[in-house]
């Protein structure tokens, strides 16, 4: 049963055309990450004058350091943990308002419950970028501009999750709640014990997806980081070009690209399968 | 759906949903508000006062050539970034999806650009065509080729719609193959001993069962390059040049941050909200039919 294809199977020739193809798909995907990896390996002087070496050179411990602790406006070292930090507040910060809520919609009835589930639902999809100066002077006013709170809440105030947990809340069978009910359980209980548990997968698969997203912002922190100290990596990187006719130093940058999309790309191919659910999942 | 079994009182609920209340309603219904109240008045010019003209703002957008040019490009860079993310994609998800061993290998390889953000793919892309030092650049002009996306606004286009597309592609290949390995291998295998070749094959069977998927990358992909390209075209090209890359939320933001007008931004802010409504409407609709495919 190795072959359950059979004649659909393409054999010989056609099947490394079919490798072919794909492989320069795959290199297609690469090169302009290859090409940035080796820029952030070589001189200035080697990058200024194309053109450019195609394999890495031996700079590499220069240029990542000389990034990582002073870089251009701000050291990288600073931006990843700024965008670390925003990051992590998106994703456990919209995971947990989330799941409580769910939890009172599903759970229970209360007066105006059907109001406010249409109310969080009306904000599925409308993104940040088309609110974005009412959202500002929000922030202003509340003084949280060069601030991770300011960086943080107005991406956390969206329904998706929600929704995601409200789906999968439905789908628990009634028999535990009655069981946890005749045994005595508070709701909190029910909750702590029971659902949360139930619920792991989902919430991995969410903070995987929840996590990228946050850590790939750029509109909203180039808003509201003034401060380069305070900047993210990913918004941070066109701030080192220099402004006017001046020469972009390009080892520094390309290796602080490669540094921007080191961790989003290592949690999604380290958790692979959780990222595929939480994709699917998110756009159900 | 309704659960039948549910837990008594209501401050406990009443809890549970404050803090999504409380941060929904400041960072989302007030600033919508705002900005739907903002798009009736114009700051007279010190901006000291503003006046109430009504719905004079919109009023003007829809006369105004460059806003109706921002459409367009719009339109134009929309579609050409969801051709052509979806077209590679469905390309390579169906060579992978020929393979008995390996595909989830190269899915592994295809799947990570994903993971890189916009305005960093933006960075990249603007590196290999950069006028003085990038790559592909020289080497164009090596075959003869001056290439200057600085001054093109053809060539601007081109790139940031190739750059847009890039980690798109990821997302859409991992849809692609997920729908067509959720093609019966059977009716596929009695089409082929009827004698049906590859591409009768693909476009009696494979194309229709896979519409579903292909639908509702359609409206993702609309959606994506309407507001998440923001970076991309902000790290190359800025909207240039001559606007010719000014999409709508790169205008919202240029004339409300940069500027500084108001009244026209919040105007945008709204017609925006509008469209996505409009997909949104669509995506559910669609998604209920699929539900019941």
């Amino acid at each position: 049963m190795s072959d359950q294809r059979g004649m659909v199977q393409r054999r010989g020739l056609g099947h490394w055309f079919t490798h072919l193809g794909l492989i320069i798909g795959v290199l297609f995907i690469f090169f302009p990450i290859w090409l940035a990896f080796v820029a952030s390996t070589v001189t200035q002087p080697e990058i200024v004058r194309p053109p450019m070496p195609l394999l890495p050179g031996g700079h590499f411990i220069e240029n990542y350091s000389k990034a990582l602790f002073s870089g251009v406006n701000a050291p990288v070292a600073t931006m990843m943990l700024n965008s670390l930090i925003m990051a992590l507040g998106i994703t456990i910060g919209k995971i947990v308002i989330s799941l409580t809520s769910a939890f009172a919609i599903v759970y229970f009835r209360f007066p105006g419950r059907t109001v406010f589930f249409w109310l969080i639902f009306l904000t599925l999809m409308l993104p940040v970028e088309v609110r974005i100066v009412p959202t500002y002077e929000v922030i202003a006013n509340f003084g949280m501009l060069n601030s991770y709170s300011g960086l943080i809440f107005p991406l956390i105030a969206s329904a998706t999750a929600t929704f995601l947990f409200r789906q999968f809340f439905l789908t628990v069978p009634d028999e535990l709640t009655e069981a946890a009910r005749v045994d005595g359980a508070s709701p909190m209980q029910f909750f702590w014990h029971i659902l949360l548990p139930m619920s792991r997968t989902n919430i991995a698969a969410l903070f995987v997806i929840l996590f990228i997203y946050g850590w790939n912002q750029y509109l909203w922190p180039l808003l509201i980081t003034t401060d380069p100290s305070m900047n993210t990596i990913v918004m941070g990187i066109k701030q080192m070009f220099p402004s006017g006719d001046d020469l972009a130093d390009w080892p520094v940058i390309m290796a602080t690209s490669i540094l921007a999309m080191v961790p989003p790309v290592i949690v999604v191919i380290s958790m692979q399968k959780l990222f595929i659910r939480g994709l699917v999942d998110s756009e159900k | 759906m309704e659960k039948r079994v549910i837990f008594k009182g209501w401050m406990l609920p009443a809890l549970l949903l404050l803090p999504q209340i409380v941060i929904t309603a400041i960072f989302f219904f007030y600033p919508a508000g705002q900005a739907i109240w903002q798009s009736m008045f114009v700051p007279d010019p010190f901006g000291l006062k503003t006046q109430f003209v009504g719905l004079g703002n919109f009023e003007y957008l829809l006369g105004d050539p460059y806003y109706r040019a921002s459409f367009v490009t719009t339109a134009i860079f929309s579609g050409l970034v969801t051709v052509v993310s979806m077209g590679v994609a469905l390309y390579l998800a169906i060579l992978a999806d020929r393979l008995i061993k390996g595909s989830g290998t190269y899915r592994t390889l295809l799947i990570w650009p994903y993971a890189v953000a916009p305005a960093v793919a933006g960075v990249l892309w603007m590196f290999m065509f950069n006028t003085r030092v990038g790559v592909v650049a020289w080497y164009l002009g090596l075959l003869g080729y001056d290439w200057n996306h600085v001054l093109d606004e053809a060539e601007a286009m081109g790139l940031v719609v190739v750059a847009s597309s890039w980690g798109r592609i990821s997302y859409n290949f991992l849809f692609f193959l997920a729908g067509l390995q959720a093609i019966p291998r059977s009716v596929i295998e009695a089409a082929a001993i009827d004698g049906a070749k590859f591409w009768t094959r693909f476009r009696t069977i494979v194309w229709p069962l896979l519409s579903p998927t292909t639908f509702f990358l359609l409206v993702v992909n609309v959606v994506y390059a309407f507001f998440e390209t923001f970076g991309v075209i902000h790290t190359i090209t800025a909207g240039g040049p001559q606007q010719a890359t000014t999409i709508l939320v790169y205008k919202v933001y240029s004339d409300g941050f940069v500027g500084q007008d108001l009244g026209s931004s919040a105007a945008q802010s709204v017609i925006l909200l509008l469209l996505v409504g409009i997909l949104t409407v669509i995506q559910f609709k669609f998604i209920e039919r699929r539900v019941h495919y």
